[in-house]
């Protein structure tokens, strides 16, 4: 398996400029380590050729880079408009009901980091809930049982 | 049932057209190649003929925006084409359902577009949330990579975003792009002039490059025949909120809101009755129920006060309460105001604030007074639209819904927890806005 550095020297190739590889290379740290420590941040921006705070600036404006610990799945569960009216609100409860955890927080476990996210761009099929990144659609409390469940079963 | 005309989604419900063979199947790509024996101008001008307003919400022509390009003996910087695939509008998901299903034929409208603006580098910057879009697109893009008669000398880079409505915003997403945070520009320039790496840079949404294949295959005059004046050719509409089959649906222009709403989207569920509607994403002013016989398109619901914006229809029932729907708008805003302008920065919040006593039953008369004077100094004084549109639609709840306002003023809210918005958690309630990291030593 290639390192970090060298996954990012990969996608700072394929830009005219270089520094439009912020975002891809704090992406590939996250996915590596789960969440972006102060260490990672000096390792991407070594390799990024910039300074651990530009890095931190970058990353603190985007709501999908973690600057905290998160557990191991992520269940994200939208309350914008067009789900509020469909019943988000009842699913998220469902979630932190059945996770013991409050939104915003992770299970006391680790097992899973709850929290809501704005607009997820699947509005007709409300509620949309983003488990580690896969839309589920029109999902509806009762359902949520059984998607811990599944969550569960894959470890 | 209103007609639907698919002519961006045409073909998808009967083959898979993520599928290059399927594509090629319906003459795929055949569009693109003829494209490149005329000269860039000639597409320009098949694009004015047609009158295709961008689709993104600004709804500017997409061929003048095309002409803006300077030639290369005017500027010698490379040209680049970007794409805007950072939908992340209230009710609009469209895009997501363009890059989902018709991937080859947006590919195709990318790379003629490339070639009218003469332009070798395109960048489609996607939203980082939409991880199933990005797959579908990068496996498209992977089945034409030895395909040296599609791709021509042309590159392109499938760029994902992380999190932020403000990379919608053309600057913003270039500022993104270039791998900063994702605060907008001043303008001018505009980015034709100083766009992406201050090149001549052409940004246009999805749906927009998904348009060009068809346009160019019918051509510009029979495309502007669909549709109404100023408002040619179709639309992917959005429809959300209390409907009974909320989706997406491709009509001609000119169909009406009332139509989109009953016989589109099948009306409202539960035997309830229609309150309101947001016309074009939760940036655009509100309809009351009995302004829905206005036909959809730029002209007709610019005259009653609102906007198109990127086409999402969100449908509100008689059980939510305007309170509470003007707080989980302003928080949105809130939320994803990049801070850059002071009066969006402090106006949302103030506008949550102030909402938020009003449906406590805190309220007096001067706090509804101070929400719209916030709104209206938060108008007209940022580099971007988002707080203004803020400010509009929020101010347009108190105007359509003065009534409901003032009854909140007079015991707190009269729907409580009958509203399906009530006590609702969005994302800003979870933040702190102190930081929330350990400096790195």
């Amino acid at each position: 398996m290639s390192s970090l550095h060298e996954e990012i020297q990969g996608v700072r190739a394929q830009y005219p400029d270089p520094a439009s590889a912020t975002l891809p290379a704090l992406r590939l740290a996250q996915e590596r380590y789960g969440w972006l420590s102060p260490e990672v941040f000096r390792e991407v921006a070594e390799a990024l050729e910039e300074t651990p705070a530009f890095c931190m600036s970058v990353a603190s404006f985007y709501d999908m880079f973690h600057l905290k610990p998160v557990g191991r799945h992520l269940v994200e569960v939208c309350t914008n408009v067009s789900c509020a009216l469909r019943g988000a609100q009842q699913v998220l409860e469902a979630f932190e009901e059945e996770l013991n955890v409050k939104a915003g927080e992770t299970s006391e476990d680790g097992f899973a980091t709850v929290r809501t996210v704005e607009c997820l761009g699947g509005c007709g099929w409300a509620t949309i809930v983003a488990l580690d990144h896969r839309y589920r659609m029109n999902v509806q409390p009762g359902d949520v049982s059984a998607i811990v469940e599944e969550l569960q079963a894959n470890g | 049932m209103a007609d639907l005309k698919p002519i961006v989604l045409g073909g998808a419900d009967e083959r898979d057209l993520t599928k290059l063979a399927e594509y090629e199947a319906i003459g795929g790509y055949t569009t693109l190649a003829k494209a490149r024996r005329a000269l860039p101008q000639a597409i320009v001008e098949e694009l004015l003929t047609s009158g295709l307003r961008g689709r993104g919400g600004a709804f500017f022509a997409t061929g003048r925006k095309w002409s803006f390009i300077p030639k290369p003996d005017q500027n010698p910087n490379p040209h680049y084409l970007v794409v805007n695939a950072d939908e992340s509008e209230p009710g609009s998901f469209k895009d997501h359902e363009i890059l989902a299903r018709v991937p080859h034929r947006f590919i195709e409208g990318c790379l003629i577009t490339a070639h009218a603006v003469e332009a070798r580098h395109i960048f489609v910057y996607v939203r980082g949330e939409y991880l199933g879009p990005f797959e579908v697109l990068r496996d498209a893009l992977e089945e034409i990579r030895e395909r040296t008669d599609i791709l021509g000398d042309a590159t392109i880079i499938v760029h994902r975003g992380a999190g932020a409505y403000i990379c919608g915003e053309e600057t913003a997403l270039l500022e993104s792009l270039e791998g900063k945070r994702g605060q907008p520009r001043s303008k001018p320039p505009f980015p034709a002039i100083s766009g992406l790496y201050a090149s001549p840079t052409v940004v246009n949404n999805v749906e927009t490059l998904a348009t060009v294949p068809p346009i160019l295959q019918m051509g510009g005059e029979k495309y502007a025949q669909l549709g109404v004046e100023n408002s040619t050719g179709t639309r992917v509409v959005s429809l959300s909120g209390n409907l009974e089959r909320g989706g997406n649906y491709e009509v001609a222009h000119g169909i009406t809101l009332r139509e989109l709403i009953y016989d589109v989207g099948g009306g409202i569920p539960g035997g309830r009755q229609l309150k309101a509607v947001i016309p074009g994403g939760s940036s655009t002013v509100i309809l009351a129920a009995d302004e829905i016989d206005v036909s959809y398109d730029y002209d007709s619901l610019a005259q009653v006060g609102t906007a198109m914006g990127s086409a999402g229809v969100i449908a509100i029932d008689d059980r939510c309460c305007m309170v509470q729907l003007g707080i989980r708008v302003s928080e949105f805003y809130e939320h994803e105001s990049c801070g850059k302008c002071t009066p969006c920065r402090e106006g949302t919040r103030w506008m949550t604030q102030m909402l938020r006593k009003l449906e406590a039953g805190e309220a007096t008369e001067t706090e509804l007074d101070l929400l719209l004077d916030v709104c209206d100094r938060i108008n007209g004084k940022c580099l971007c639209p988002l707080g203004e549109t803020a400010a509009m639609a929020v101010a347009s709840y108190v105007d359509k819904f003065r009534a409901e306002f003032i009854a909140h003023l007079e015991g707190g809210c009269p729907f409580g927890s009958d509203s399906p918005l009530d006590a609702v958690l969005a994302p800003v309630a979870q933040h702190t806005h102190s930081p929330v990291a350990v400096v790195p030593a």
